[in-house]
């Protein structure tokens, strides 16, 4: 089989368009760390995509099909590794979220969970063959998803526990979901809303009556939205050269979650929409993807990359326009982290990985 | 194994890129409301954001005295402040900073902790008007904590201890109330201005303009540019007629007393001294006055803030004697009035004792001069019954009693004269004649500030010229900023110079062995005077209040006083409250007086000096055509003007070879 692997087969587009929205990211962090402590963070920054370039070529060579086979175990591990942090976890500004590693390193399991649940349900519904969902399977669906994702929350971490819920609803989506289990899904999410208000921190709702009203605590907790929402504002058209919110460090941390601002401000409308095309043909090329993959489970893991991929940039933007709240969800590829960094690329290679097996069988 | 031919539905992977490319849509609609339609909104946010109007303070002008010596300067003050750059914790280095500033360390954490959640580019401050070591130690450690900064304002510096304090007032920030006021309009919020005394009156002229500077900053507040620079116009200088000389005298004199001294010149109306007691420290509120001291100040039963020299409306007693002399001699009935005065007599029904009882004696007969120097009551009963309120009260709003002297200070007081239209406008009450006995020996609703009697004694004793006080020479002042006044600058009344001549000796007599005050007498000084015992309530309300009474409401001891006693050079009036006697208060006044002879003696008179013009007399011929010695002789006196340099006299005056 491996005879068919070649990297001619390598998706050598998504890959350069992948490779410009971490370049432009990197001078980004490197314009707007510039005056601040945290100047340097690009050369970091390189140094993870280094990395992650390298993990993908990696993932890429494994077949995902042999991935498939051993996702339960997978699974169990991630359920394992969630449970080890509410156990043994740092605890780190309120929340449980790392676990110490020898040699001083801090592992977030919750990322990479990410991963195996994209791997989990695409195998799930992969082996359903009816062209309709079953309620039964909705909810064993509904559940693989669940656990980890409750087990998220409870750390804390809301933004990684909802950027699960697409990936199920992908899975559901293209599963089958029927008319009805639409509306269920619609009706629990309605359901839910005021208990998750009820079990939320206080942080956490007032990040989502700040979003609201941000003008009520200008100088508190609605502080980042509104230097955020006066950063892309002040951009204009052609950007703000002086790049003054960002340079001027009006605007906290932005080569974190708020980097789609600092890059808006600084090249403006013209330039933010630049990235979002970059953004929407790295999207149209990976579903593209899915639809040449070789096998449904092919489909289903690219399609799910896809889905944490949209909902990263829908989340993000959203919140830096102002259409959603702060909820501390990066903007993959361009914002600083390694985390985020690595699990991109891993994911690519996954697709990859997908994609270079499409003549097979 | 997974080969399946079921494909995923093709449909739906379509929907899905639609649903994709509709939230890009949406987003990017998001983006073009924000950076298209809104994008003015925000960058004026944003400028509003980084651009700071930082303004740059005017120091207010310096109050001189009349010789351009210092009374009130300005300091610059530093104000230690926190600059929190949030890469460092600053409670690791609060214990450090504590020590530095002398503060309490917890209470430094304290602070530090309490502005956490405040957002970052307000400073916290920490101490105001810091020392000169603990700004060494700010500027010394600077490397050490960066985060450890000082803003300069400049501070009135006043004379401590309270010299002056009423005079020149104090200043504070601007008030609601003032800006509500026509005046302070254009001032800000947070303007310092002056609240009372010369600060007040001539705040227009010692408040500088403040200057300006446009800078960018970030978001810590620290400046990374400046754009633009109006530097501040600093405020006049303020130049007082005051004489530092004679207030430091006046000061001392009144030391360890309550009340209040004055001193003018009565042929221009300057002020020379102004002193009341007991005083505040301006400098308290300089920087900010604490609740606790403020509620002190104002809740004092001795008024401290009060400027008694024309805020305190008191019964004159005696010294309104002269005011009654002056109506009885120009009325032509006291002349040749003699009473005998065997301790007191009946006015209405009613005996009215004499001062004179209290010794033991009776002043037997009194003409107009002993009912001055022996300050006679039943002379002045007797006066004040044939001149009856009507023109008793005529002569005393002649000269200038219940009404403001119009002096430039703020918040005046205008004291009482009564009247018979008094009565019936404020009492809707007839007068009763057996008041206007009281009146003749100034007690019953007369009430007369200090400057007000020093004011009206000097006129007198200048031949009837009363002259507006004031504390700024016009002359020193920007044109646009002279304070109007309804009060003539000068009135000339009429006054025989035989009444003038009388009243002005008798005066002089009352600090000689046969009159009221002679522990006053100065030694080869024309000092003339008149004191005052003035009750401040009534006997019989006294004795209700017996021993307790005695003693909290002793006598005002007054006393006005001039040199020399006609066309003084100097009046000055002295206000000892709980003095009890007149002639400490003449002791007082002659303490005053002595210093401001002496000064003069000590410097060459102003005339002399401060002349251009020079009288001389001359005595020529007419030069004949023909050079014989028929002409007549002319003489005369001719005012020449004095060129800058000296010219000897025999080559400036002309025809003198």
């Amino acid at each position: 089989m491996s005879r068919y692997i070649s990297f001619r087969d390598f998706d050598w587009v998504l890959f350069i368009f992948v490779l410009l929205l971490c370049v432009l990211g990197m001078m980004e962090i490197r314009s707007a760390t510039a005056h601040t402590k945290f100047a340097g963070a690009h050369i970091k920054q390189l140094y993870w995509i280094v990395a992650g370039i390298g993990c993908m070529f990696m993932m890429s060579l494994l077949n995902y099909q042999v991935l498939l086979e051993r996702v339960h175990w997978m699974y169990i591990a991630a359920i394992a590794s969630l449970m080890v942090v509410m156990i043994f976890g740092q605890k780190y500004l309120g929340a449980r979220r790392w676990v110490k590693m020898p040699g001083g390193w801090h592992f977030q399991p919750s990322e990479w969970v990410k991963l195996i649940l994209i791997l989990a349900v695409a195998k799930y519904f992969a082996d359903l063959q009816q062209r309709e969902l079953s309620w039964s399977d909705f909810v064993k669906a509904g559940a693989i998803v669940g656990v980890p994702m409750l087990m998220v929350l409870a750390q804390p971490d809301l933004g990684t526990a909802l950027t699960y819920i697409p990936i199920a609803l992908m899975g559901l989506f293209l599963g089958g979901l029927r008319t009805r289990q639409a509306l269920a899904v619609v009706l629990l999410a309605g359901l839910m809303m005021p208990l998750a208000w009820h079990g939320l921190k206080p942080y956490q709702r007032e990040r989502l009556t700040s979003f609201l009203e941000p003008e009520a605590d200008r100088q508190g907790s609605g502080y980042q939205v509104i230097q955020s929402l006066i950063a892309v504002g002040s951009g204009g058209i052609w950007g703000s050269s002086a790049g003054s919110q960002t340079h001027l460090s009006f605007l906290p941390v932005p080569q974190t979650d708020f980097i789609f601002a600092a890059f808006a401000e600084e090249h403006g409308f013209v330039g933010a929409l630049s990235v979002m095309l970059l953004y929407f043909i790295v999207l149209m090329r990976l579903t593209q993807n899915a639809q040449t993959a070789p096998d449904r489970a092919g489909t289903f893991v690219v399609m799910g990359v896809v889905a944490v991929l949209s909902f990263h940039i829908l989340v993000n933007i959203g919140m830096v326009v102002g259409f959603m709240p702060v909820t501390g969800i990066p903007l993959p590829l361009m914002s600083y982290g390694g985390s985020s960094v690595l699990f991109m690329f891993l994911a690519l290679g996954i697709v990859m990985n997908v994609r270079m097996r499409r003549f097979v069988n | 194994m997974y080969g399946r031919d079921e494909k995923v539905s093709p449909i739906r992977l379509t929907a899905v890129q639609y649903i994709v490319l509709g939230i890009f849509l949406i987003l990017a609609y998001g983006l073009w409301r924000l950076q298209v339609v809104q994008s003015d909104f925000y960058a004026n946010l944003a400028e509003k954001n980084r651009i700071r109007n930082v303004p740059i303070l005017a120091p207010r002008g310096r109050i001189l005295d009349r010789e351009g010596r210092t009374i009130v300067d300005n300091y610059p003050s530093f104000t230690a402040l926190l600059l929190r750059d949030s890469s460092r914790d600053l409670t690791l280095d609060a214990d450090l900073i504590a020590q530095g500033l002398h503060l309490d360390p917890k209470e430094v954490k304290d602070r530090i902790r309490h502005f956490a959640a405040s957002p970052q580019y307000q400073p916290i401050y920490l101490k105001d008007d810091i020392t000169p070591d603990e700004l060494a130690f700010i500027e010394s450690h600077r490397n050490e904590l960066p985060e450890l900064d000082t803003i300069m304002a400049h501070r009135r510096l006043y004379p401590r201890n309270g010299f002056m304090a009423h005079l020149v007032g104090y200043v504070g920030e601007v008030s609601e109330d003032m800006l509500n006021q026509p005046q302070f309009e254009l001032y800000n919020p947070g303007d310092i201005v002056g609240k009372s005394g010369v600060e007040l009156e001539y705040n227009q002229v010692l408040m500088g303009k403040n200057g300006s500077r446009r800078a960018v900053v970030n978001s810590r507040g620290k400046e990374v540019q400046t754009l633009e620079d109006t530097p501040a116009e600093s405020g006049r200088a303020l130049k007082l007629t005051v004489d530092l000389d004679l207030q430091i005298a006046a000061e001392q004199a009144l030391a360890g007393h309550n009340g209040a001294i004055v001193a003018m010149d009565p042929r221009n109306g300057e002020i020379l001294a102004m002193v009341s007691r007991p005083t505040f420290d301006p400098n308290d509120f300089a920087v900010r006055i604490s609740h606790d001291e403020w509620a002190k100040l104002v809740n004092d039963d001795d008024h401290p803030l009060l400027n008694k020299a024309i805020q305190a409306q008191l019964a004159p007693g005696s010294t309104f004697k002269i005011i009654m002399a002056t109506a009885g001699l120009q009325e032509g009935i006291a002349q040749d009035m003699h009473v005998v005065c065997n301790g007191g007599a009946t006015f209405y029904g009613r005996y009215f004792k004499c001062w004179v009882t209290a010794e033991h004696r009776v002043h037997g007969v009194v003409g107009i001069d002993k009912a001055i120097y022996q300050s006679c009551d039943v002379f002045f009963y007797t006066l004040a019954e044939r001149l009856g309120i009507g023109r008793i009260a005529k002569y005393a709003t002649m000269f200038g009693l219940g009404q403001r002297t119009g002096i430039d200070l703020p918040q005046e007081v205008s004291g009482v004269m009564p009247s018979e239209e008094w009565k019936i406008r404020n009492f809707k009450q007839k007068w009763y004649a057996g008041e206007t006995i009281s009146v003749g020996i100034g007690q019953g609703a007369v009430a007369v500030t200090p400057l007000q009697l020093a004011h009206a004694v000097g006129a007198i004793a200048s031949g009837g010229l009363l002259v507006r006080p004031h504390v700024t020479k016009p002359q020193d002042l920007p044109s646009n900023v002279i304070p109007a006044s309804s009060v003539p600058d000068q009135v000339r009344i009429p006054l025989d110079p035989q009444n003038w001549e009388i009243i002005t000796d008798a005066m002089a007599n009352v600090v000689n062995p046969i009159g009221t005050a002679p522990s006053a007498h100065l030694q080869g000084i024309d000092f003339a005077g008149k004191t005052g015992s003035a009750q401040t309530i009534s006997n019989l309300a006294k004795a209700r209040l017996g021993a307790l009474g005695k003693s909290k409401f002793k006598d005002n001891g007054w006393f006005v006083g001039v040199e020399p006693r006609r066309n003084p050079e100097i009046v000055v009036c002295a206000l000892l409250e709980e003095g009890e006697h007149g002639y400490l208060a003449a002791r007082t006044v002659a303490q005053v007086i002595k210093a401001h002879v002496e000064k003069q003696r000590r410097t060459p008179s102003k005339i002399a000096k401060g002349s251009s013009k020079v009288e001389v007399g001359a005595v020529w011929g007419d030069a004949d055509p023909d050079g014989s010695d028929q002409g007549a002789v002319h003489a005369g006196r001719l005012v020449l003007d004095l060129p800058k340099e000296r010219l000897p006299l025999a080559t400036a005056a002309p025809g003198v070879n």
